[in-house]
């Protein structure tokens, strides 16, 4: 790769071609400061803050959207341009609400930083904040246009990185604003919940529907039963909240936060993950050794993904996984199985799910299957984000908490469960079953790596006792259109599918970084956070799902069988074209 | 209009620049050019020129061609009008409504007197003549 | 049967008051006097532009030129030249130089106008290929064609004629072509910028009505010089008659295969559509017009890349404003070299203008570059109207700056321009008296800015309205001394942090005017006075009861009844209700009405 040469601040940089000035920057430790500019994105290169001069020319460029050029020198702090970047930030800040103390990114955000770092004391120009009304019509996210600050990064997720075109810049000048295209309600927009947005936004403008008050309240009553299912994204990210590394395993933590909260018990989503391989294994197993029902079989685990299939891919219903989310699953379970267990009726549970993501949010009440115990499976689903807030504000010293085991009954997991977290996860974890379920033996190694990392979409061949199957992984809801679009090919063309199964996610990296994770996830962060997932896998006693001694009980007490009736009853859904625009 | 070949268009030149250049005073027709850029037409250069072709017909006069053009710049005296009449001086009236353009085609066209008050200027020699 | 002669009396007010009226009563006795009345038609025509040199007589068909021509001259002319033939030299308009002329043409103030771009203008029939084709129309695409003028030559003749983009900041138009061409692409595009925005700007709108075609054949000449095979005109949605016109102009040169495949024969296959903006501003500057011709929201993009290297699709575009494009087919078929005769050492050619605003004869003006300000107000445009003085020029439209009197002589092209604040732009050009407040002047242009801005980058999007309310309050006179400061501030971040030409360039007109009319806008803040007397914010209108004949016409007038008097008595405003409008200051006929 051709590399140039340039100064920043005198000091040669020896960058490859196509750096960005930011970039160079910080390899010789100079940050340059930035307000709409996010890794995941490409430069927008609209807020002016990141300003830099060029030696001998009157010009300044942005930082983050200029390539470093040969033999350039680039002046990046002087009085100059803290003057010009000071400017702009007083500029932003006077039309932005002055409500630090109320918001939800109080303490965690961009532009506060920001004023903070520039030291700014007084507001030298008068106030003009829109009033605009907060849009509260999803479940999963409000937004909140008063606080934006037109950085655009949520309409470049929206658009660029999901494909969605649920948000838009809409008005002109002063009075340009984010929100749904046409203005409309974002629930009647394309929107799929997946609340990267929220995670992308630099300040308070989109973030979660907060429902740990909700949650407090449920806890309080003492005649319910209260239960907590923790994903497996949420273990390797909420530390982050707590001064630990992104990736270190929290688990143990978790679970002990969770009753300290007052949860009777704690269960974990990884042990439905295993239950939903038994089942969407099984289904797989059906489809394509006995030629029972459409080829490829699509993953389903993802609220997002099921969101943007029932708008836009609707013809692909039959090759869906009637198989339900872990999430709904475990809740399902809890509040029949675990029930009876011990003497309760469903609604005598009060279930909250604890959440990578904001799309769960939705999903609890995506139909009438959420409904399947008798009652709502799930009571309420809050995001990483609540819950380290809910712990923070009990008081809790999570770093201090000791490690503690979770209520075996539906908690004990296999490392196939915990993979589901990151990108790759469900299809490694499903191969690892299916093999057994095709074969009746065990895989000398049950490791795909061909399946994992952060590569937009992975295929890969798998020999089956000498029968190829073909797998192909996508995430980042923009990526699955390569995947879906060749499927629809081949449908219409009548030809043999381009894949047998088929795994998709939403959210870059898969659930680790989804949109209610901790702030900051960069493509750096989400490496981590995989890291720790498939730590967690290969730490794990059993790494097949169905090895998992809990999943077996609950056949032999239960359910029966995969895909038995009592099966079909809890833990299968339906899907049903839905309008891309609901009015 | 088929396609043309390199010669055709070539020979079409020719032929149009006689044509064009029929347009001096010397000639023997009566040419009537109205400017309809926008400025023209929103003061009314429409009407202008129909009120030339209904003076015209009024007077049963045949031998005179009425042509627009685009705008000729003088904006402030729009409607503008070129008229090119044999053995008369070519001129440019400005701010020419109905009543003017029909005073045109009697005084000027029939009457072979220059109307007063209505008369502007080319304003710019025209310098792209012939590339040789 | 037709005169012998005409004698054309320029009737415009210059002239008249300068006894154009008598002069006339003179010619005609002297025309009865030689008893050739019945010979010589006396005719009084409207403003030539020249009022300097008023009154002004013209003779017909010599074509001779007299200026300054008092009464007493009358019957000179009328025996000299009308009857004997001789000329009256002494009358005759004269250069500098002393050499003496006689024809209208040989007069370097219609050589002042010298027209390039609008050389088809107001000539040809837009709507008739035919005419574009006999007035030398596609010959300079027949030369590059079949002619052995290879992409390489063409770029060179450009290079040679120095021309420099009309649209903007002057771009030399060679470099961007070359840029274009030197890219590998399996698809490039030409585009021409029809997006004419500025307030009082309508060059482009002209040229579109007026020579369609020659828009036509220079995007077919980029196209073969640069490798596209597909052109786009951008043009906003508000200029009907320019599109029809070109919709029209693209029809006839494709039946007649000067459009579509294998253009005469050639190779070379071009193609040209239209795409309607809606008008917003900022799509003329060109990143955001390509985002809008893709079916995106209008916002200009960093640069670079640059479009001619990462355009359309990110595919390599040449994106030509429509003057500048006019200019090439002439490049082309008479050379660069002839080109770059015309103009200044670094402008080369002509600009079209539009005169506006205070000025007597408004239009489109075309000048060699080098031009004064002058010549283009005082000798072309006629001068200000109404016997006011000059106050300023603003060029540039909302980009550019005010230019006073004392800089008239600055020869316009594009350094020059900038050396004194404002720019070339794309060629407005708006004159304003004495009458003209510059504060309101720099809060019209910064209206239309704050209005017009896309919204995407903070810097333009909040620093613009915050400018506005600054000055706004000084027009209200409710602004601070510290308020320059922030003036300042902002205009810095403005002009450094924007990302567009449009963000950068918006301070300008503020910032032009607190620099040349420094006490008038401190007399807004400092004493709360705005000595044109057009902030309605700082002015009153009171009566003076030893004027006021208690004729009611004022109070019959005011819009809001706030004048109270009784018929043959003294009047008086109610100073609360009153809204400035100025009617009762216009209708008082006894100068009883004061404003101050």
């Amino acid at each position: 790769m051709k590399e140039v040469n340039c100064t920043i601040n005198g000091v040669t940089v020896t960058v490859p071609q196509g750096t960005s000035i930011l970039q160079a920057a910080k390899t010789v430790n100079v940050n340059i400061p930035i307000l709409c500019y996010h890794p995941d994105l490409p430069a927008w290169a609209a807020c002016g803050i990141c300003v830099v001069k060029i030696e001998n020319s009157p010009k300044m460029v942005r930082a983050c959207a200029t390539a470093a050029g040969e033999g350039m020198a680039y002046i990046t702090h002087d009085a100059e341009l803290h003057q010009v970047r000071k400017t702009v930030i007083e500029l932003i800040l006077s039309t932005h609400p002055n409500s630090c103390l109320t918001c939800p990114r109080n303490q965690n955000c961009e532009l506060q930083r920001l004023a903070a770092d520039f030291g700014i004391r007084e507001m030298p120009f008068e106030m003009n904040v829109p009033e605009i009304e907060a849009d509260k019509s999803t479940p999963s996210i409000v937004l909140d246009p008063e606080k934006c600050v037109k950085c655009g990064r949520c309409v470049a997720v929206c658009q660029g990185m999901q494909d969605v075109w649920a948000l838009e810049f809409i008005g002109r000048g002063d009075e340009t604003r984010m929100a749904p295209a046409g203005d409309i309600a974002l629930n009647d927009s394309p929107c799929i919940k997946c609340g990267q947005c929220s995670a992308h936004c630099p300040v308070g403008a989109i973030y979660e529907h907060d429902h740990t008050r909700a949650v407090l309240e449920g806890l309080r009553d003492e005649n319910r039963v209260s239960v907590a299912q923790v994903a497996p994204a949420v273990r390797v990210a909420i530390g982050e909240e707590f001064g630990y590394e992104p990736g270190d395993i929290q688990t143990g933590k978790l679970y002990a936060a969770l009753r300290r909260l007052g949860f009777d018990v704690v269960f974990d989503t990884n042990w439905a993950a295993d239950l939903t391989i038994m089942e969407e294994g099984s289904e797989f197993v059906r489809r394509f050794v006995h030629g029972e029902g459409e080829i490829p079989l699509i993953t389903t685990c993802c609220p997002s993904w099921v969101d943007y299939m029932e708008k836009y891919y609707h013809e692909l219903i039959p090759n869906f996984s009637t198989a339900k989310s872990p999430q709904m699953m475990l809740a399902s379970m809890a509040k029949t199985y675990y029930a009876q267990k011990i003497g309760k009726g469903p609604c005598d549970i009060f279930m909250t799910s604890v959440m990578p993501c904001t799309s769960k949010k939705y999903e609890i009440a995506r139909g009438d299957d959420m409904y399947s115990s008798g009652c709502q499976d799930i009571d309420y689903s809050i995001t990483t984000r609540e819950l380290a807030r809910m712990i923070k504000s009990a008081g809790i010293d999570f770093r201090n908490l000791p490690d503690e085991e979770v209520d075996e009954a539906l908690g004990i997991y296999t490392g196939a469960g915990t993979i589901f977290g990151a990108s790759g996860g469900v299809m490694e974890a499903a191969l690892r079953t299916a093999y057994h379920l095709v074969t009746g033996k065990e895989l000398e190694k049950v490791d795909f790596e061909a399946v994992r990392g952060m590569e937009g979409v992975k295929e890969s061949v798998i020999d089956v006792e000498g029968t190829e199957v073909r797998v192909a992984v996508a995430h980042q809801m923009g990526n699955a259109k390569r995947v879906v679009d060749a499927v629809m090919e081949a449908k219409r063309k009548g030809e043999d599918p381009p894949w047998h199964f088929i795994e998709i996610m939403a959210c870059r990296g898969g659930c680790i970084a989804g949109g209610g994770q901790p702030y900051g996830a960069t493509d750096e962060v989400r490496l981590k956070r995989i890291a720790g997932i498939y730590r967690d896998d290969v730490q794990s006693t059993y790494r097949c799902s169905h090895h998992n001694p809990q999943i077996k009980a609950i056949y032999d007490e239960f359910l029966g069988e995969p895909l038995s009736e009592k099966s079909h009853k809890y833990l299968h859904t339906h899907y049903t074209p839905r309008p891309i625009y609901s009015k | 209009m088929a396609k043309m070949t390199l010669d055709e268009l070539r020979k079409l030149r020719e032929s149009k620049k006689k044509e064009l250049d029929l347009r001096s005073p010397d000639n023997k027709s009566i040419h009537v050019v109205v400017g309809m850029g926008t400025s023209g037409i929103a003061n009314g250069a429409k009407k202008t020129l129909q009120a030339f072709v209904d003076e015209l017909s009024d007077q049963g006069l045949t031998n005179v061609s009425v042509r627009q053009v685009g705008g000729m710049g003088l904006d402030f005296a729009e409607p503008t009008v070129e008229v090119a009449v044999p053995e008369m001086p070519t001129v440019i009236y400005g701010n020419v409504d109905e009543e003017v353009a029909r005073k045109i085609v009697r005084k000027h066209i029939l009457g072979k007197q220059l109307i007063n008050e209505h008369i502007y200027d080319r304003p710019a020699a025209d310098i792209v003549e012939g590339t040789e | 049967m037709a005169f012998h002669h005409y004698v054309l009396v320029c009737g415009g007010t210059g002239c008249v008051s300068s006894k154009a009226d008598d002069l006339f009563g003179e010619l005609a006795k002297a025309l009865d006097q030689e008893g050739i009345r019945d010979d010589v038609q006396l005719v009084k025509t409207g403003c030539f532009g020249f009022c300097e040199q008023g009154p002004i007589v013209k003779v017909l068909p010599e074509e001779s030129f007299y200026v300054g021509v008092k009464p007493a001259d009358a019957a000179e002319i009328v025996s000299e030249h009308i009857v004997k033939g001789r000329q009256v030299d002494r009358l005759l308009y004269k250069e500098e130089d002393s050499k003496v002329h006689a024809k209208v043409d040989d007069i370097s103030f219609y050589q002042k106008q010298f027209r390039i771009v609008l050389r088809n203008c107001g000539f040809i029939d837009p709507e008739n290929i035919d005419e574009y084709i006999a007035r030398d129309g596609y010959l300079a695409l027949e030369r590059a064609l079949t002619g052995g003028m290879t992409p390489d030559d063409i770029i060179e003749e450009l290079k040679e004629s120095g021309l420099r983009g009309r649209g903007g900041a002057g771009f030399p138009t060679w470099q961007k072509w070359g840029f274009s061409k030197a890219v590998e692409a399996d698809q490039k595009y030409v585009v021409c910028n029809a997006d004419e925005g500025d307030p009082g700007a309508y060059m482009d709108r002209s040229v579109l009505e007026g020579d369609p075609h020659s828009i036509i054949e220079a995007m077919a000449i980029a196209g073969y010089t640069c490798g596209a095979d597909t052109g786009f005109v951008y043009c906003r949605a508000e200029y009907p008659l320019a599109i029809h016109r070109l919709e029209v102009a693209i029809k006839q040169a494709t039946e007649a295969g000067l459009l579509g495949d294998n253009i005469l024969g050639t190779d070379f296959s071009f193609t040209i559509e239209i795409r309607l903006g809606a008008g917003a501003f900022v799509c003329g500057e060109e990143t955001a017009l390509l985002a809008s011709i893709e079916g995106k929201r209008g916002m200009p993009i960093p640069r670079p890349p640059f479009p001619a290297v990462k355009g359309l699709w990110e595919k390599p575009t040449v994106i030509n404003n429509v003057e500048t494009l006019a200019n090439i087919p002439v490049i082309i078929s008479r050379g660069g070299e002839w080109f770059a005769k015309v103009g200044t050492e670094k402008s080369r050619g002509t600009k079209v203008f539009a005169l506006t605003g205070k000025i007597k004869n408004s239009g489109l003006v075309e000048v060699p570059m080098g031009t004064t300000l002058r010549d283009i107000i005082y000798n072309i445009g006629g001068g200000i109207p109404d016997g006011r003085a000059f106050k300023a020029v603003q060029t540039g439209g909302p980009s550019g700056g005010v230019i006073t009197a004392d800089y008239l002589d600055t020869p316009i092209d594009y350094e020059h321009l900038q050396e004194l604040g404002s720019i070339m732009g794309s060629g407005g050009m708006i004159v304003m008296d004495e009458d003209d407040c510059m504060l309101d002047v720099a809060k019209f242009y910064l209206e239309f800015t704050v209005e017009e801005s896309c919204g995407k980058c903070a810097p333009c999007r909040v620093g613009g309205r915050k400018l506005y309310n600054i000055l706004d309050r000084m027009a209200k006179g409710t602004a601070e001394e510290e308020d320059f400061g922030r003036i300042e501030d902002i205009g810095q971040a403005m002009k450094r942090a924007s990302l567009c030409g449009l963000g950068q360039t918006a301070p300008n007109p503020v910032l032009s005017v607190i620099k040349y009319f420094p006490e008038e806008i401190g007399a807004h803040v400092k004493e709360g006075r705005c000595p044109a007397g057009v902030c309605k914010g700082l002015i009153q209108y009171y009566i003076d009861p030893e004027k006021c004949i208690g004729c009611t016409l004022c109070a019959r007038r005011c819009p809001v009844n706030v004048i109270a008097g009784e018929r043959k008595e003294v009047h008086v405003i109610d100073q609360n209700g009153c809204i400035k409008c100025g009617e009762c200051f216009d209708a008082c006929k006894f100068g009883a009405v004061i404003r101050r």
